[in-house]
């Protein structure tokens, strides 16, 4: 992996990003709650590096990586990708971004149409951008198989016939056909077994060296996340809490909520016992995010300010920004 | 401790229109009083089958349990399950072995409240009256850390989280006193900071009530903070048994060395390739002839395409089904880097 050499040019730039779903209840369907699944985040992606973006179920992980990819409108703020704005581009220039933004979608049993030959699917991104004749797309299908792991022959054969990993592997092979610059992998392993998972994340890491690719990698896992990026970032209720590279969030953590996810994860060696973090309650629900910083009401070290202020977020050391009041400028938790 | 569950033997098929299944193929082990014994495998392995045989939670047709005892009990109070009779079992059922499953949402009634779910058993198989069942139902709630349980009780599932319906499912298991849990993959569906609060409370309650535990699981994570033996299952096979400690120091299986190393871990500090197993697992319709993990298998020589190795002890509780002693010999076939 490139990684250590890798330009420090930002690919992506993500500023203050809104989204809000509107909920409808009555007679009329009107707007009687808004749910705040994005409010206001704020971070960037290196050019060749892999961005993990981490958090638990309705964290509004999913939300960002779609709405980046406009595959939902955003609420406000902005998207630079390659330094043009993402939402002001309209039709064919909308077109040619799209190229070099790719998905990999969660589930490989609904993301792949169950009556498409798998060479078709590989295929229909340069279909509709008009690139090659039909033979030459049919190289590129089987070149893209090789890729990835899987046979020419493969290419007539319908999803139904694929196990999870091989389907997964398809999708990967779907993003990649346009040579895109940037692939969204929103928790591409997260439906797969371990030792499946392994061999995608293997696969994951050798095209990012071979094709210089930068991802942004969605997932709730956070060993996963940590093993595959290069900066992480950690998000609650909609909010960024931390953002840092992987060696700082693994060994000095500074957000609670970091902590406490950290420490929630169980170790897979019987001897090593961890102190441990247990939260109490749940996630409160985005319809009625709780005041101040959202994370109080479960926060072990919360104190007044935090049910009134929104922390804002700051950077508290090099590479290291957070969005707690009790963490000071030089990167040590303040205990009251 | 004495002896809780002796499995002998148990095969599980399902006769389907595509063939044979071989779902379990002749495991056996068993379970001490008190003790927690973890089932480790990927889908398909027949982990859950395994253990849903043992209370016959098999859909028959087109299952049907082919061979094999299973003894539950102490003392003269030792019955083989499967020769019970459809009356016999069910008192078994929910009173002396309970199930929580892994899919909070579907395994509670939407339409009935959670009072009257776990009332329903504590009436059924203690004979409590409905005061008294409601009584009980609120403790249990109390006990499994539901916050105002009483006022809760009158709820429906819908009206609880992902975490507190799991909550509300191990009250439900423990309402009668089980001699043993079966847990199938109850925090699977959970995020990770209510999986450790999960975790933590069945910890709690093994720990208060002194049950025996049979967790079922595809993450060797979990496992590690919690059995106290593991069973590791391919393909309705048991490949490795251990003492945990043992199992994840000493790992003799290269199916268990393999899945080891497919695990992303936070306590290595430096990004590295992880050890993947190549390829898919067998059809459990046309399983292969020799041993079943072959095909994906580094150390695999000529006799384990014909052979299918027995599980054989090799240490002090330790027992592994593989021909070679694989922590003495390198593997025979080298990774072929470019078919990831």
């Amino acid at each position: 992996m490139s990684k250590i050499d890798a330009p420090q040019k930002d690919l992506l730039v993500i500023e203050n990003l809104k989204k809000y779903f509107p909920v409808r209840s009555g007679l009329f369907q009107r707007v009687t709650a808004w749910v705040q699944a994005v409010d206001g985040v704020s971070f960037s992606v290196r050019e060749g590096e892999t961005f993990g973006l981490v958090g638990e179920s309705g964290c509004g992980k999913t939300t960002i990586g779609r709405t980046i990819l406009r595959l939902t409108p955003s609420s406000g703020g902005t998207v630079y990708f390659d330094g043009e704005d993402v939402f002001a581009k309209r039709g064919a220039e909308l077109k040619t971004l799209r190229r070099n933004m790719q998905i990999v979608f969660q589930d490989p049993y609904s993301s792949l149409d169950p009556r498409m030959p798998v060479g078709e699917i590989i295929a229909e991104g340069l279909q509709i951008h008009g690139i090659g004749n039909s033979k030459e797309r049919a190289e590129v299908v089987t070149e893209m198989l090789a890729k990835v792991g899987l046979n020419p022959y493969h290419a007539r054969r319908y999803p139904h016939e694929f196990s999870g990993g091989q389907r997964q592997r398809i999708g990967i092979a779907r993003a990649l056909s346009l040579n895109p610059k940037f692939i969204v992998c929103d928790e591409p392993v997260s439906a797969l077994d371990v030792s499946i998972q392994s061999q995608v994340l293997n696969l994951l890491n050798k095209l990012q060296a071979e094709y210089g690719l930068t991802y942004l990698f969605i997932a709730h896992n956070l060993s996963v996340v940590e093993h595959i990026s290069d900066r992480i970032g950690v998000m609650y209720l909609g909010k960024m809490s931390e953002i840092t590279n992987r060696e700082t969030l693994y060994r000095n953590p500074l957000h609670p909520y970091t902590k406490a996810l950290l420490s929630a994860i169980p170790s897979p060696n019987p001897r090593v016992r961890r102190e441990r973090i247990v939260l109490t309650g749940d996630v409160p629900s985005p319809l009625r995010p709780p005041s101040g910083c959202r994370f109080h009401p479960r926060c072990p070290i919360a104190v007044e300010i935090c049910k009134h202020v929104d922390p804002p977020f700051e950077q508290k050391a090099a590479d290291h920004w957070v969005a707690c009041h009790l963490v000071p400028a030089s990167g040590t938790v303040n205990q009251h | 401790m004495s002896r809780l569950l002796e499995v002998k033997g148990l095969e599980t098929r399902f006769f389907t229109q595509d063939g044979v299944v071989h779902a379990v193929n002749g495991i056996s082990y068993d379970l001490n009083e008190g003790e927690t014994l973890a089932i480790v495998g990927e889908s398909g392995c027949g982990k859950s089958v395994g253990v849903m045989s043992l209370l016959r939670l098999i859909p028959q047709p087109p299952g049907r349990i082919t061979a094999g005892q299973v003894l539950f009990g102490a003392g003269d109070d030792r019955k083989d399950l499967l020769k019970l009779s459809d009356e016999e079992i069910r008192q078994v059922r929910g009173n002396r072995i309970a199930v929580i499953f892994q899919d909070p949402m579907t395994s509670l009634n939407p339409v009935l409240t959670i009072g009257f779910q776990i009332s329903e058993a504590l009436m059924l198989h203690m004979g409590m009256d409905s005061a008294a069942a409601r009584k009980r139902s609120v403790e249990l709630l109390e006990l499994v850390g539901i916050p105002r349980a009483a006022e809760r009780l009158d709820d429906y599932p819908h009206q609880f989280s992902g975490g507190m319906r799991q909550r509300v499912m191990i009250a439900m298991g423990l309402s009668c006193n089980p001699q043993l849990l079966i847990a199938d993959e109850p925090t699977t569906a959970l995020d990770v900071t209510i999986q450790a609060q999960i975790t933590d409370l069945v910890k709690r309650l093994r720990d208060e009530i002194g049950m025996a535990i049979i967790w079922i699981t595809h993450d060797l994570g979990v496992v590690a903070g919690l059995a106290d033996r593991v069973i590791v299952m391919y393909a309705g096979f048991i490949v490795e048994e251990a003492q945990v400690k043992e199992l994840y120091a000493n790992p003799r299986h290269p199916y268990t060395l393999g899945l080891l190393g497919s695990l992303p871990r936070l306590d290595e500090t430096r990004a590295h390739r992880l050890t993947s197993i190549e390829g898919l697992p067998p059809d459990l319709i046309d399983l292969p002839k020799g041993c079943p993990f072959y095909a994906r298998c580094k150390y695999r020589i000529d006799i384990c395409a014909v052979e299918n190795p027995l599980l054989l002890p090799i240490g002090p509780g330790h027992k592994v089904a593989c021909h070679r002693d694989i922590s003495k010999v390198a593997p025979t076939v080298v990774d072929e880097v470019e078919t990831v």
